[in-house]
């Protein structure tokens, strides 16, 4: 590839992070939040769309952007109002722009011209009010790009100028912290520093000072303002404060001339040392501008405090300063600072730590088999070795870790869509997009989340007629909500539309000859048919739902995800879709077992508590099954080696563990072991790979010794497996 | 006989018991020894278990009880070939590796009727060298069917 294709490549990827940002910005407006900061955001992703798309002559694209700019310009000089309408057609504009940047991707063959056509008219029909949009586009576009240009369009957003330093000087808010002064370090000497680079004015504030009784001389509870009255470099002010900012609430704001800030720095501090979580820096300013506004400041001197005497209000004299360049990035307020990497290599990392963990148990378990004593120095280095083992690998982790917002932004479009295929007003709303979750498991959420929320619309919600009917609001809701829960990630898509039809379900489940027609099943049963393969609802299928792929293939594609899905529903008010994955595809934490010969790894989210077996608590459901009784409540009893056929005959549960473990479901049971080994974090192993799913095993680790263990799937073994027991090659015992 | 009109096939000869088979070396990655595997609950008799190959799981077969030939338990003398098969690799457990042979394709004749049945699903073809029959076997053919009976 050469370096004009991976600029192009960069190109795209900016684009799709401009397309989210837009997106996101146009939902805020959406919900009313028309201020001028959100038609900026907006302004400023459209025009670097069209920045860079100049620069690489994908004039279709150019032209496009264009015109949603025009009307994003009228929007933010207040000439048009952002109403209803107007964002409407952005929204709309904002699919057909992804159209263009996808189709000068070569992701999809091309636009459809008619359709981007009939925008680009609605869009000048805004612009200019209603009048006959102009018969060319004016030639005085400010975008001459030449490639050579492209770097910089690409690396700073073109709407966010580079600060022009021309503040005259510096306000400096500083609260030291009691541990400043434990450390010896000395508010009057930092002070002075200040006054080396030049004039300063500074305001005690002891107003934070408890009265004597209530004093803790360790604290430190005296805000100083300092005005500094020269053209400094701003890092020259950091400087002074090296040593203390983490012990110190610090403000550094540029003085004087507001007229020279650009709008977005006016009201916020240029830099905003993160010295402490409990400041409100706001507040602080607003204070600290209080109490110089105060014609009578409270000016009592340092000595109060400091053995050296300091008039309060110090004007040392100016020292020259030598004119710094201007470190332009110094003042832009604090974002996270983030790089891209290439996938792979975070991919090739994490099988490496993957391999590394593996080894440094199987290192641990040598050592514990030579005879060392625990109290040794390599057992102990070991114990340490794990530690930093476990750490790395949590952070490894915690890189892959993405919110899921990359999949939620991009619902709203398909909501839009669908809605507008079926002729259904649809409000979207979602929850909890911040919940973070391991790459893998972000990807392939799209499908599922896709397929569900077609399927809500489509067969959930009814039409705006027959909504009203049933006395609710013409416009349906859908709501997309993602949570942590116990260890794992869990999707909620829930809509407020008519429920299951469990009539026709049952009835099209028996024509399909999917149950008998005297089955007697309950209403979660009769839901759960919707996920049997072969059953699709719609009397016709339709474009939208109905693809061919129904809710078994999502089934099947969460459950090779190690992931479950259900559904509940009630007549009349909806149906909620709950899908429940694991947060990583990497690692687990798991209690190593014993079964049989067996090593076996019990998944630790899952398990309550484990217990010995007492004689008394055991009993026998019509002298077969076996409970045992936990907290009053009997649970099934299930003798694992032999459900797995590891055994021929049952043990005694008296010579073993009984793990209780929850399902998914909340169901409880009791799993039978011949030992608990210990608690161990493990590396997934698919056994897909090179082989498939096997029934009532989760997934493969490789343990300490080199052999592989298997992690059980529990909710297979208590729901599924334990009624299939009996099967002519292991018999129950006799 | 010519190269280009009948290209050779370099095969990797095996025995199981007392018969000889072989396959493509091209699809053989590596040989190693017997260790004992991990058994996978619920699955056919010929799925020996799941090893660990330098972290990889890799699925073993016991070749012959998947042609339904009577085996014994293995020992360390047992060996495993590491096949790479559609995509995915399968540890194939056979009593010994015997030869390494170049076959022109015009040598390899019809499997005769008299074989089993479940020996002539995988078994593509029969040659003779010094005497000897060996059966050369379509690894493609493994798989697929694990599937189809276990699912």
């Amino acid at each position: 590839m050469d370096a004009f294709e991976a600029i192009k490549v960069t190109f795209f990827q900016e684009c799709d992070e401009l397309l989210a940002d837009l997106e996101a910005k146009l939902m805020l407006l959406e919900q009313g939040q028309t201020d001028l900061e959100t038609i900026n955001a907006v302004f400023r992703a459209v025009h670097s769309v069209k920045g860079g798309a100049g620069a690489f002559g994908l004039e279709a694209l150019v032209r496009f952007a264009h015109v949603f700019e025009t009307l994003m310009d009228e929007l933010r000089s207040g000439r048009k109002p952002c109403d209803t309408i107007t964002i409407k057609t952005l929204l709309r504009a904002s699919d057909v722009l992804a159209d263009h940047i996808q189709a000068a991707q070569g992701l999809i063959p091309q636009v459809d011209e008619g359709r981007s056509a009939a925008l680009v008219a609605e869009l000048e029909m805004l612009t200019h009010g209603g009048e006959a949009p102009p018969a060319v586009e004016d030639e005085d576009d400010d975008f001459g790009f030449m490639p050579m240009a492209f770097d910089m369009a690409l690396d700073e957003p073109v709407a966010a100028p580079e600060p022009e330093l021309e503040a005259v000087g510096w306000r400096i808010v500083f609260k030291p912290m009691g541990r400043m002064y434990a450390n010896a370090n000395e508010t009057g000497l930092l002070l002075r520093e200040l006054g080396r680079l030049g004039p300063t004015t500074v305001v005690l504030d002891d107003s934070e000072t408890p009265t004597l009784d209530a004093l803790s001389v360790e604290d430190g509870c005296l805000t100083w303002t300092v005005d500094l009255d020269a053209a400094v470099d701003e890092a020259a002010l950091l400087e002074v404060f090296d040593f203390v900012e983490s012990d110190c609430e610090l403000a550094i704001t540029p003085l004087g001339g507001a007229s020279n800030m650009n709008a977005p720095f006016e009201d916020e501090p240029a830099a905003v040392l993160p010295a402490s979580d409990d400041l409100d820096i706001a507040a602080l300013l607003a204070k600290a501008s209080g109490a110089v506004a105060d014609p009578v400041p409270e000016t009592i001197p340092f000595a109060a405090i400091e053995p050296e005497p300091a008039p309060a209000v110090a004007t040392p004299a100016p020292t020259p300063v030598a004119a710094a360049p201007v470190a332009a990035s110094a003042s832009v307020a604090p974002a996270p600072v983030t790089i891209r990497v290439d996938l792979d290599r975070v991919d090739r990392l994490i099988n490496v730590v993957g391999e590394l963990v593996i080894q440094q148990a199987m290192l641990s378990q040598r050592v514990l088999e030579s005879g060392l004593a625990r109290s040794s120095g390599i057992a102990l280095g070991l114990e340490d070795l794990e530690l930093l083992t476990r750490e790395i690998q949590d952070s490894v982790m915690a890189i892959r870790a993405q919110p899921v917002k990359s999949v939620f932004q991009r619902m709203p479009r398909l909501v839009r869509e669908v809605a507008d295929m079926v002729s259904k007003q649809v409000r979207l709303v979602t929850v909890g997009e911040d919940t973070e979750v391991d790459k893998t498991v972000v990807e392939r959420l799209a499908e599922p989340i896709t397929h569900m929320l077609r399927n809500a619309i489509d067969h959930g919600l009814e039409t705006p007629d027959e909504r009203i009917a049933a006395g609710k609001s013409a416009e349906g809701t859908v709501r997309l909500a993602a949570l942590h829960r116990s260890g794992r990630i869990v999707i909620e898509i829930s809509d407020d539309g008519r429920g299951i039809n469990r009539e026709r379900v049952k009835k099209i489940a028996i024509d399909k000859g999917l149950i008998a027609a005297d089955a007697p099943l309950t209403d979660e049963q009769i839901d759960n048919l919707i996920f049997a393969p072969g059953f699709s609802t719609a009397a016709v299928v339709s474009d939208i739902s109905g693809r061919g792929v129904g809710m078994d293939v999502v089934k099947r594609s969460i459950q090779a995800l190690g992931g479950r899905i259900s559904i509940s529903s009630v007549p009349g008010k909806g149906s909620t879709f709950t899908l429940s994955l694991p947060l990583t595809l990497a690692v687990l934490d798991g209690m190593v077992v014993a079964a049989a010969e067996q090593t076996l790894i019990a998944p630790l989210p899952t398990i309550v508590e484990s217990l010995t077996p007492q004689a008394a608590d055991l009993h026998f459901v019509g002298g077969v099954d076996p409970v045992i009784r936990f907290r009053d409540r009997f649970l099934p009893l299930i003798d694992v080696a032999l459900i797995m056929g590891f055994r021929e005959q049952p043990m005694n549960p008296t010579d073993g563990v009984a793990v209780v473990v929850e399902t998914e479901g909340g169901q409880q049971a009791a799993l039978l072991f011949d030992a608990i080994q210990g608690q161990r974090q493990v590396v997934i192993k698919s056994l897909e790979t090179n082989y498939q799913q096997v029934e009532g095993v989760a997934a493969a680790t490789i343990l300490g010794d080199g052999r592989v263990a298997l992690i059980l799937d529990v909710d297979v073994i208590v729901t599924d497996m334990r009624r299939k027991s009996i099967r002519p090659d292991f018999k129950l015992a006799s | 006989m010519t190269e280009a009109k009948d290209p050779q096939r370099e095969l990797i000869a095996f025995r199981i018991g007392s018969q000889e088979f072989c396959v493509d070396i091209m699809s053989v990655r590596e040989i190693r020894g017997w260790t004992p595997a991990t058994p996978l609950p619920r699955s056919p008799g010929y799925m020996k278990g799941v090893i660990n190959l330098r972290g990889t799981v890799l699925p073993i077969i016991d070749l012959g009880a998947r042609f339904g030939l009577t085996t014994s338990e293995p020992t360390a003398r047992h060996v495993i070939m590491v096949a790479h098969i559609g995509g995915r690799m399968v540890g194939l457990l056979v009593d010994a590796v015997s030869d390494i042979l170049q076959m022109s394709e015009a040598s390899v004749q019809p499997t005769p009727d008299v074989a089993s049945d479940q020996v002539k699903t995988f078994v593509k073809g029969i040659f003779s060298i010094d005497g000897r029959m060996i059966s050369l076997i379509e690894l493609d053919y493994i798989l697929p069917q694990i599937e189809a009976e276990a699912a």
